[in-house]
């Protein structure tokens, strides 16, 4: 990217640019400045206002950028594969249906009872022993084809969103106010509480997966390899899909489902750390959708002066690089 | 079934058992559900009531002007979205595809909002014209794309029909949203039959028309099924036989669309369905996925307005958890041969 600009790049930096390092030194660099930028343009009143509301509406993007990039790079060493993500396969429906179940069979009078924090831990148990059930059905057994994989993943999704509708329709208007209260907040004016509790379940996540980086490394090989290396192939997928499991449900509890983004952030990162190793894509991953996020956010505000309307463009942008994906692997 | 990727259509098995007893069993239970569905409802209407109340009875004016229009809908929709989704199926030689899975639906539900913009006090007629040339635009972008995919892989196929159907559909709810005619779009696009009554579901039988011309060109359509070059070995003009397909897929996808709404996974898992039970001759199969289509969708509406009586649920809610999962059932039954 900066070697293009000059006209002659001298061997120095070229030998810099090698390295994943440096590379990640720059996208910090990107990140505070937008940040910087985002914080500080246009403000119309109060600096001190406009930054708290600023800077909550900047964490939760750092959050899901953080939740949805390690998630999805995690997902796809995993599963072996660069087009699989946990919302194609309809996960973050998954979701919204189980707390839709906890509503329909307790009364939102039990959701409202219970404090935050109690319900939040309830419904992120339940969704991970879920999730660990479904991909174990579905990863474990036999390999069968990625693509049969994503059809059934869809597939799936529809059906959770046709249960969900249905039992929302069962449910009385008081109930169904409190359960979409808890399920769509928005990326730029989210609950504080809601925030700081995703906050920090993501950071925590993020801290469990930092012992499993040359783990992660080594599942890179395949199951056979890795076995053969020493690693307790089962125990380890299952810890690291719980830990996927945990990020997906904390990000889309926080902001919706956001159905391409985790495609795009992962498949740049590849590209961008020039590197499979975790260390680096993991961090990539995250600080590439802080970008995609701020950076889109920036100039859809500031030049179309559009708001809240990013999540159509990431999917409208994000089903065209899929397609590309889908088409060029079918060529190969 | 031959599921395989280069011939959905075997030749016409003789050894296939012609099973007359199980298309008895779908006329009767066709007949058994028209009857409950004409009986079930808010309102008392009964053979009892209808007899003691006369021909001029309340009971009587709701039969004939919400009950027998909403359950003729049920029947034209049910049988003319599964004929759409047994042509899709022969033109791409592929048994997972439907207007739904092919961004058909996406394209005319895109039509709709261009109408709802430029035109809104446009008749139905017109709104379903516009609806169909987008339609017939996307079935064209489809197989355009299809002809991209290199290998002839089974499962791809839908796959990218389901995206292409996402990004259209992105581009969709971005204007809507921009112009704020979400809510509106939401209601069309909801598939139900809440508000058809007499009036207002006339369009559908263009969609029986349709199923008619279908019928003709039966045995057109089973040889486009083995292949171009095979069809102009027999004769037969490719290219136009294609056209016509689209046109119907793209006509009936609108009619239903307009009327309505959109209603998932109905075009794929029913033509799959017939074809387990009597192969894949499609003059032998188009009354079988007409009828077993019309039962379908008569006896999800009985239960989308059974199931929280009085109110009533979306039919497409219940067409979805259904449908979807025949679909991975059928997706995951051989699953030694999906690759």
């Amino acid at each position: 990217m900066l070697t293009e600009t000059a006209p002659a790049p001298s061997a120095r930096v070229v030998a810099l640019w090698r390295r994943p390092s440096a590379r990640l030194s720059l996208l910090v660099a990107a990140v505070l400045a937008l940040i910087a930028t985002y914080l500080f343009t246009d403000v119309p009143g109060s600096l001190a206002f406009a930054l708290k509301v600023r800077g909550l509406s900047v964490l939760a993007m750092v959050v899901v950028a953080t939740a949805v990039g390690v998630s999805t790079v995690i997902f796809h060493t995993l599963t072996q594969n660069r087009i699989l993500t946990p919302s194609i396969m309809g996960f973050d429906a998954f979701y919204v249906l189980i707390s839709t179940i906890v509503v329909f069979f307790f009364g939102s009078a039990s959701f409202l009872r219970m404090d935050a924090l109690t319900l939040w831990a309830v419904q992120l148990v339940v969704m991970v022993a879920f999730s660990v059930v479904l991909f174990t059905w579905m990863f474990g057994g036999k390999r069968r084809s990625i693509h049969l994989m994503l059809l059934v993943g869809i597939v799936l999704g529809t059906f959770f969103r046709s249960f969900t509708e249905w039992m929302q329709r069962m449910l009385d208007p008081l109930d169904f106010q409190v359960l979409s209260d808890a399920m769509f907040a928005s990326l730029t004016r989210p609950d504080e509480t809601l925030l700081l509790l995703t906050a920090i379940l993501v950071a925590a996540a993020c801290a469990a997966v930092v012992p499993l980086l040359r783990t992660l490394d080594v599942l890179t090989l395949g199951e056979p390899a890795a076995v053969g290396l020493g690693v307790n192939h089962r125990r380890v997928v299952m810890a690291l899909f719980g830990i996927v499991s945990v990020m997906v449900a904390a990000s889309t509890a926080l902001v919706g489902p956001i159905l391409f983004f985790g495609l795009i952030v992962a498949n740049l990162a590849y590209s961008y750390a020039g590197t499979f190793r975790h260390a680096w894509t993991l961090p990539t991953a995250a600080l590439l959708g802080v970008v995609c996020l701020l950076g889109g956010q920036l100039v859809l505000e500031q030049i179309f002066a559009f708001g809240g309307s990013l999540s159509m463009v990431i999917e409208f942008a994000g089903g065209l690089f899929f397609l590309f994906l889908v088409l060029r692997k079918g060529a190969r | 079934m031959t599921l395989t990727a280069s011939a959905p259509t075997s030749a016409p098995a003789p050894t296939r058992p012609r099973r007359t007893w199980v298309g008895a069993l779908i006329g009767a239970c066709l007949v058994a559900l028209v009857g409950v569905s004409l009986f079930v409802g808010v309102s008392d209407v009964s053979p009892l009531s209808l007899l003691t109340g006369g021909p001029d009875s309340s009971a009587a004016y709701l039969l004939v002007a919400s009950r027998i229009p909403r359950t003729l809908a049920a029947i034209l929709v049910g049988a003319s979205l599964g004929i759409a989704g047994l042509i899709m199926q022969m033109l791409v030689r592929n048994r997972f595809v439907e207007p739904g899975t092919t961004g058909v639906s996406e394209f005319a539900t895109l039509g709709m909002l261009v109408t709802i913009v430029f035109w809104p006090g446009m008749a139905v007629v017109g709104k379903m014209g516009v609806a169909a040339v987008f339609g017939l635009v996307g079935t064209w972008v489809f197989l355009r794309v299809v002809r991209a995919v290199p290998v002839r892989q089974l499962v791809l196929v839908p796959l990218v029909g389901i995206m292409l159907g996402g990004v259209v559909g992105a581009v969709t709810t971005f204007f809507a949203y921009r112009l704020d005619l979400l809510q509106s779009l939401g209601q069309w696009a909801q598939g139900s039959f809440a508000t058809v009554m007499q009036g207002r579901y006339e369009m559908l039988w263009v969609a029986g028309v349709m199923v008619v011309v279908a019928w003709f060109a039966a045995d057109r359509f089973s040889v486009i099924g083995m292949g171009e070059e095979f069809a102009t070995n027999l004769g037969l003009d490719y290219r136009r036989v294609v056209a016509v397909g689209m046109v119907i897929v793209a006509v009936i996808t609108a009619a239903v669309l307009v009327t309505a709404g959109m209603i998932p996974f109905l075009g794929l898992v029913v033509p799959n369905v017939v074809s387990l039970i009597i192969g894949d001759n499609v003059r032998r199969s188009i009354p079988w996925v007409a009828g077993l289509g019309a039962v379908f969708v008569v006896g999800c509406d009985i239960v989308a307005r059974v199931v929280r009586f009085p109110y009533e649920i979306p039919l497409s809610v219940i067409v979805g958890i259904v449908g979807a999962l025949l679909f991975l059932w059928l997706l995951l039954r051989r699953r030694s041969r999906a690759h």
